[in-house]
């Protein structure tokens, strides 16, 4: 599978719930942020984690969201700070 | 809504740093998972482990120790796998009651 | 069947402690029997227990230690650390063969990394063994991505605030370990010297390397 996302592209997170296992955090449904890193492909946990072999592998990015994107009407420091947070490719959707 | 797992935000009191030497229970129980998820077994794997310890009550969840959690995962998957049966756990249970018992008699 | 003595290791510094007070006593049950159902079932054997738990014993902060001081003094090696952990890592004499994928990530002026696992506890064990409580109680995985400055405090960590804290939430397949930032005045000191003043904490994110 082909990566949809480089490193600098603007992304969204799903805003979905899904049953069972899931590796997106709630907090960052829906936020969006900058692809930092482009990791390797893995196996779907959501498939691994009833003993399905969770293919084909997908791309895995390194996702940055700026702390006030996350956290609405919050601040910290001054401003620059931010969460990194691992995303698999079918929960985010490119962002203008 | 987010699983009794999904903790991140979440408001929560201050932070115990006490360090805590793991136990002999601990060890072997974190040896356990080891084995039973390495690739040459592949009894489970990590994720089938979360799935079950995200399973938990919220009451079993901050109630039981995190290896305590660790092992029930083991019971849950080992017997989803076949490893072991319920019927041989429920018989090896049984009998190391009746061995404990003999003992402090 | 094995017949187990229990000691108390109050005076063996090796051995762990058997502090079972807070645990339910079906827990311990439910442990002896599980391990020995699965040996019985030859799922494993008892001695490849006994050499998981001395590979786990055996992986303690130091390694990392080891890891961030050759980084600070060899430029190159920092390079290969920052692009491949687990190939710099080996080149170093530590087993990661069957360890999952790690990334480290570089503590500077600008960044200052801080890791943490909301979802459960992924840590980088094959480089600094088993993590601490806190870092796998909720407190820490629930406040660490929302108030992580009032967090460092807590551990007496002040950044200041043009400073980028960037938290690190291990969702995924890779775990996460700080090359924290070499302190000032620190030239003279051999790798030796330098991998001594790197503590467990530091290379979680939690607390910055200082000189003695």
């Amino acid at each position: 599978m082909s990566a949809l996302f480089r490193a600098g592209a603007r992304v969204r997170v799903r805003s979905e719930t899904i049953p069972g296992h899931c590796r997106t955090p709630s907090y960052l449904r829906g936020k969006s942020g900058v692809v930092i890193e482009v990791h390797g492909e893995f196996r779907n946990p959501e498939k691994l984690a009833y003993h399905k072999p969770g293919l084909p592998r997908q791309p895995l990015y390194m996702v940055r969201f700026a702390f006030a994107d996350v956290w609405p009407g919050r601040r910290s420091g001054g401003g620059r700070d931010s969460i990194v947070a691992d995303i698999y490719q079918h929960w985010l959707q490119a962002e203008r | 809504m987010a699983g009794v797992h999904d903790l991140g935000g979440r408001s929560a009191g201050p932070i115990d740093r006490a360090e805590h030497e793991p136990t002999l229970f601990d060890l072997r129980v974190d040896a356990m998972i080891r084995l039973l998820t390495h690739p040459s077994r592949a009894v489970f794997t990590v994720d089938a482990m979360r799935r079950s310890i995200e399973s938990h009550t919220s009451e079993e969840y901050f109630g039981l120790t995190y290896y305590e959690k660790w092992l029930h995962a083991i019971r849950r998957l080992t017997i989803e796998q076949g490893a072991i049966s319920e019927a041989e756990l429920a018989a090896k249970l049984d009998r190391l009651r009746a061995a404990g018992s003999r003992e402090s008699a | 069947m094995e017949h187990e003595h229990r000691h108390s290791h109050a005076h063996d510094a090796h051995a762990p402690i058997e502090e079972h007070a807070h645990y339910r006593p079906e827990s311990l049950l439910l442990e002896q029997a599980l391990r020995e159902l699965l040996i019985e079932n030859n799922v494993f054997t008892a001695a490849e227990l006994q050499r998981q738990i001395e590979d786990v014993e055996s992986r303690n902060p130091g390694m990392g230690a080891k890891v961030v001081a050759h980084a600070w003094v060899d430029p190159q090696f920092k390079a290969r650390l920052l692009a491949d952990a687990k190939g710099a890592a080996a080149e170093l004499g530590i087993d990661v063969a069957n360890s999952p994928e790690l990334k480290v990530v570089e503590n500077t002026a600008e960044v200052h990394h801080m890791i943490v696992c909301t979802l459960c506890s992924c840590y980088p064990k094959m480089l600094l063994g088993i993590p601490p409580a806190w870092y796998k109680n909720p407190e820490y995985r629930s406040r660490a991505v929302i108030e992580p400055r009032a967090v460092l405090k807590e551990f007496g960590t002040e950044l200041p605030a043009d400073v980028e804290v960037r938290i690190v939430d291990s969702t995924a397949d890779l775990r996460y370990m700080v090359l924290p930032a070499r302190p000032s005045g620190t030239e003279g000191l051999s790798e030796r010297e330098l991998a001594e003043l790197v503590h467990r904490d530091a290379m979680i994110g939690v607390s910055v390397v200082r000189t003695r």
